[in-house]
């Protein structure tokens, strides 16, 4: 990415049609550390990857208690994530104070998109610099959203964000036509061999009970984030059948800044 | 209001002004005071307005004893003579740990209800945790004072376990005042009631007696059944059905028991 | 077929509520009906400049009981078709009930202007949900508990929507039944009654409640019930309409007259004081 004259200015197209602020906002995504979300007929579960900024500090967590029946996992800018997820949480409780009925998946990724899509058409805002997967259950099943800074919104089947996320992308697309009728722990399984393939093309790094966290949310099941001791047995799990040979993987990404998750 | 009484108003429709009702009907001087064409006494105010409030009835109770507390409320809602429905939940889980039980205008109960899960909802995001029985009790006396100038026509007793797992009991009163008790009660039945739980699980009045143990969890529910029982046998605002909450701590569970439905 | 004004205006299956101008049926109501959103606002302004602020302090166009019953494949709600003005029986042929969305009902008694008012705000809502075209429809309950919050908000400003309703529904596969009035209070039965119809109405649909009671019976038992409030409420005549909320749909009947026997000798001889019949 260089430098140009038209990437000042957030309000300002280039000759080729293109914002370039929004663009490097949605980079900002990808220099954060990578999350899955997978889904079958009746649940969504996610799995992150987390980062610490150094060997003194604790693990920046990625994943958020929305309401009872969603979750957020988020790759970017965890300062933009606190906002949205406020946000999220506010408009989720309104909600249900006026209809006594949790808020639809697919409204909620509406109404934060839209939020999105305000810092992109103001010269004054700046766009969130982060992705989010929304995982929930409601009254049509389970979804999976992915939102994006330029308030882009998207359902998916599965899918993963943040760096190294293409490896992972690559397993979901050879995997998820089985995904449908997975059981909850078979979910589990491709969401952390998923989240594997984006840290085993780097020498230094593994899933470890530390770095890794999943949630699951689905029918008759509140969203539950499993990290530390917790998600033990959805390590196991995979360390149990090695065969899974791994994806390539697309470069690693520049060294992110601290303030990245 | 009631249509046993003359001139009395109707629910919903309209009732005679007792300016005229009072002196009875003349022919031909017939004042109808809903009739917006009839302007018999222009200057005068009409004998019905706007109450924004209503008291549905409802006795709850609160009993604590060292490791247990004990919630319920009756199921009734009432309306002048009436009796709308006969099952409306008048107690809310808050935590594992805690339970609040609310009587007076079902309308401000729902609501207040309602603001207390948020703001329950809101903390336990905020900390990752689950509020105190203790914060809890606080909270609510905050929220019931915020409404001190048009309170929520409620009337409250909280329930539940403290961080030490001893049982305790809140009494309120509509707009936050409130007390940390073993044994309390409020609403429609509250002078019914109150007595028989001061002597029965508080011992008053009653002689000293160095073998005597406090109250024990299944024999203080079977006080409680036969308080309400008692209750709705002379108060016609509690009845039908009675939801007894055991908060210990295995949690809540609720029990349903049923009372005269007359 | 009797002629029935509607609140919606614009479902095609539906008459106009407002008839035009060279109708000869009266469209005196929405003259009448409560200030629309836009007044609302200058009578704040007004305010600000010192002159009082109008609130809804008595109804004054008003319709009379609604009654329903919740049964084992569908909700039933009636009502009569007459909006009475005081005690003049005004407007004969005013539709009480709503069709909100494909399976949900409201049925309104109280001042019939602001019970339209309120229809609007939940065509607002619905209309709303339809352009979200995302799978997700309200829900009874939804619209029930929706309104709930509408009537306290207004109740707190001492400025309320002077209405009773009954919301009807089928969602989930199940049947659901909710009341909501002028304060706000509300609940869900499965029986309910409101104005006169809750004294003279509630202890027949009692007695006639059944688990397993259908649709098709629950009819029957509203009509029963409505012949005995026509007998004895002078704010209800004998035009009804039926609604029937089902897994199909609903299904909101035209205005049919009820069938009155006046010929029983205690109405014939009249009430004196001297009689000892109660009529």
């Amino acid at each position: 990415m260089f430098r140009n004259q038209y990437d000042t200015d957030i309000t300002t197209y280039s000759p080729q049609g293109r914002l370039h602020q929004v663009e490097y906002a949605m980079e900002a995504v990808k220099q954060g550390s990578a999350v899955v979300g997978v889904r079958s007929n009746t649940h969504v579960i996610l799995a992150t990857l987390k980062r610490s900024a150094s060997e003194l500090a604790s693990h920046q967590k990625k994943l958020s208690e929305i309401d009872d029946h969603v979750g957020v996992a988020i790759a970017g800018l965890t300062a933009d994530a606190r906002v949205l997820t406020r946000f999220m949480r506010n408009e989720c409780l309104n909600h249900k104070y006026v209809f006594e009925q949790p808020l639809a998946l697919s409204r909620l990724a509406l109404s934060v998109a839209d939020k999105c899509q305000v810092s992109t058409q103001r010269a004054s805002k700046r766009p969130f610099g982060v992705g989010l997967l929304l995982a929930g259950y409601d009254a049509t099943g389970p979804h999976l959203f992915q939102t994006c800074p330029s308030g882009n919104y998207y359902e998916y089947y599965a899918m993963a964000i943040g760096s190294r996320s293409q490896g992972a992308k690559t397993y979901l697309e050879r995997t998820f036509d089985s995904f449908p009728e997975c059981t909850v722990d078979q979910l589990a399984k491709h969401a952390v061999l998923a989240l594997r393939e984006t840290v085993s093309s780097s020498k230094d790094t593994e899933l470890t009970l530390e770095n890794t966290a999943v949630a699951i949310v689905g029918k008759g099941t509140n969203f539950v984030i499993y990290e530390d001791d917790e998600v033990k047995p959805y390590l196991d799990m995979i360390d149990a059948d090695e065969e899974e040979q791994p994806a390539e993987a697309e470069p690693a990404a520049a060294d992110a800044p601290m303030t990245d998750a | 209001m009631s249509i046993l009484q003359p001139n009395a108003s109707v629910r919903g429709l309209p009732n005679a002004d007792p300016r005229v009702a009072s002196s009875g009907f003349k022919l031909g001087e017939h004042h109808d005071p809903y009739d917006p064409l009839d302007v018999a006494h222009p200057a005068a105010p009409l004998s019905r307005h706007f109450h924004p409030y209503e008291d549905n009835g409802g006795t709850v109770l609160s009993v604590s004893g060292g490791d247990y507390t004990i919630v319920a409320s009756d199921t009734r809602l009432g309306s002048g003579y009436s009796v709308p429905t006969r099952y409306v939940s008048r107690v809310i889980k808050l935590t594992d740990k805690a339970v609040l039980a609310s009587s007076g205008m079902h309308t401000d109960i729902a609501i207040l209800h309602k603001v207390l899960r948020i703001r329950l909802t809101q903390y336990r995001h905020r900390h990752r945790k689950e509020m105190s029985l203790e914060a809890i009790s606080q909270l609510l006396s905050t929220i019931l004072y915020y409404r001190r100038f048009q309170p929520y026509y409620t009337f409250n007793v909280l329930g539940g376990i403290d961080e030490n797992g001893q049982g305790w009991s809140y009494g309120y009163d509509a707009i936050g005042s409130h007390e940390k008790v073993r044994a309390v009660c409020s609403g429609s039945g509250q002078y019914l009631l109150q007595p028989v739980l001061d002597n029965q699980v508080e011992f008053r009045q009653m002689a000293a007696d160095p073998t005597r143990k406090e109250l024990q969890l299944e024999p203080c529910v079977e006080l409680v059944k036969d308080a309400f029982t008692s209750t709705c046998e002379r108060d016609i605002y509690t009845g039908d059905l009675v939801e007894i909450c055991r908060i210990t701590a295995k949690g809540v569970e609720m029990e349903k028991f049923e009372l005269r439905a007359d | 077929m009797e002629k029935v004004i509607y609140v919606n205006e614009t479902d095609a299956q539906r008459k106009p509520l407002l008839p035009s101008a060279s109708s000869s049926v009266m469209s005196g109501l929405r003259l009448t009906a409560g200030v629309p959103l836009k007044d609302r606002d200058d009578s704040v302004l007004a305010s600000a400049a010192g002159a009082p602020v109008k609130h809804t302090s008595r109804p004054i166009v008003t319709g009379s009981s609604v009654i329903a019953m919740r049964c084992k494949d569908g909700v039933v709600m009636a009502t009569d078709t007459l909006a009475s003005y005081g005690s003049l029986a005004r407007f004969r042929q005013i539709s009480r009930l709503y069709k909100a969305t494909d399976h949900c009902v409201i049925g309104g008694g109280g001042d019939m202007s602001d019970f339209f008012e309120l229809c609007e705000t939940v065509r607002k809502e619905t209309t709303l949900e339809y352009c979200y075209d995302d799978g997700h429809m309200i829900t009874a309950s939804a619209i029930h508990q929706m309104l709930a919050r509408i009537m306290y908000n207004r109740r707190n400003k001492m400025d309320p929507y002077w209405n009773y309703m009954l919301v009807a529904g089928w969602q989930h596969g199940k049947p659901v039944l909710g009341y909501v009035d002028l304060v706000g209070s509300h609940f869900v039965s499965e029986v309910i009654a409101t104005g006169y119809g809750e004294y003279l109405g509630l202890p027949l649909l009692r007695k006639a409640y059944r688990e397993d009671i259908t649709v098709e019976e629950g009819k029957k038992v509203l009509q029963q019930i409505l012949t005995v409030l026509f007998y004895r409420d002078a704010r209800t005549i004998d035009r009804i309409q039926i609604a029937c909320v089902t897994e199909k749909g609903v299904e909101i009947s035209e205005p049919t007259k009820l069938e009155t026997e006046w010929s029983y000798k205690a109405f014939i001889s009249g009430a004196r004081a001297s009689d000892v019949s109660t009529w």
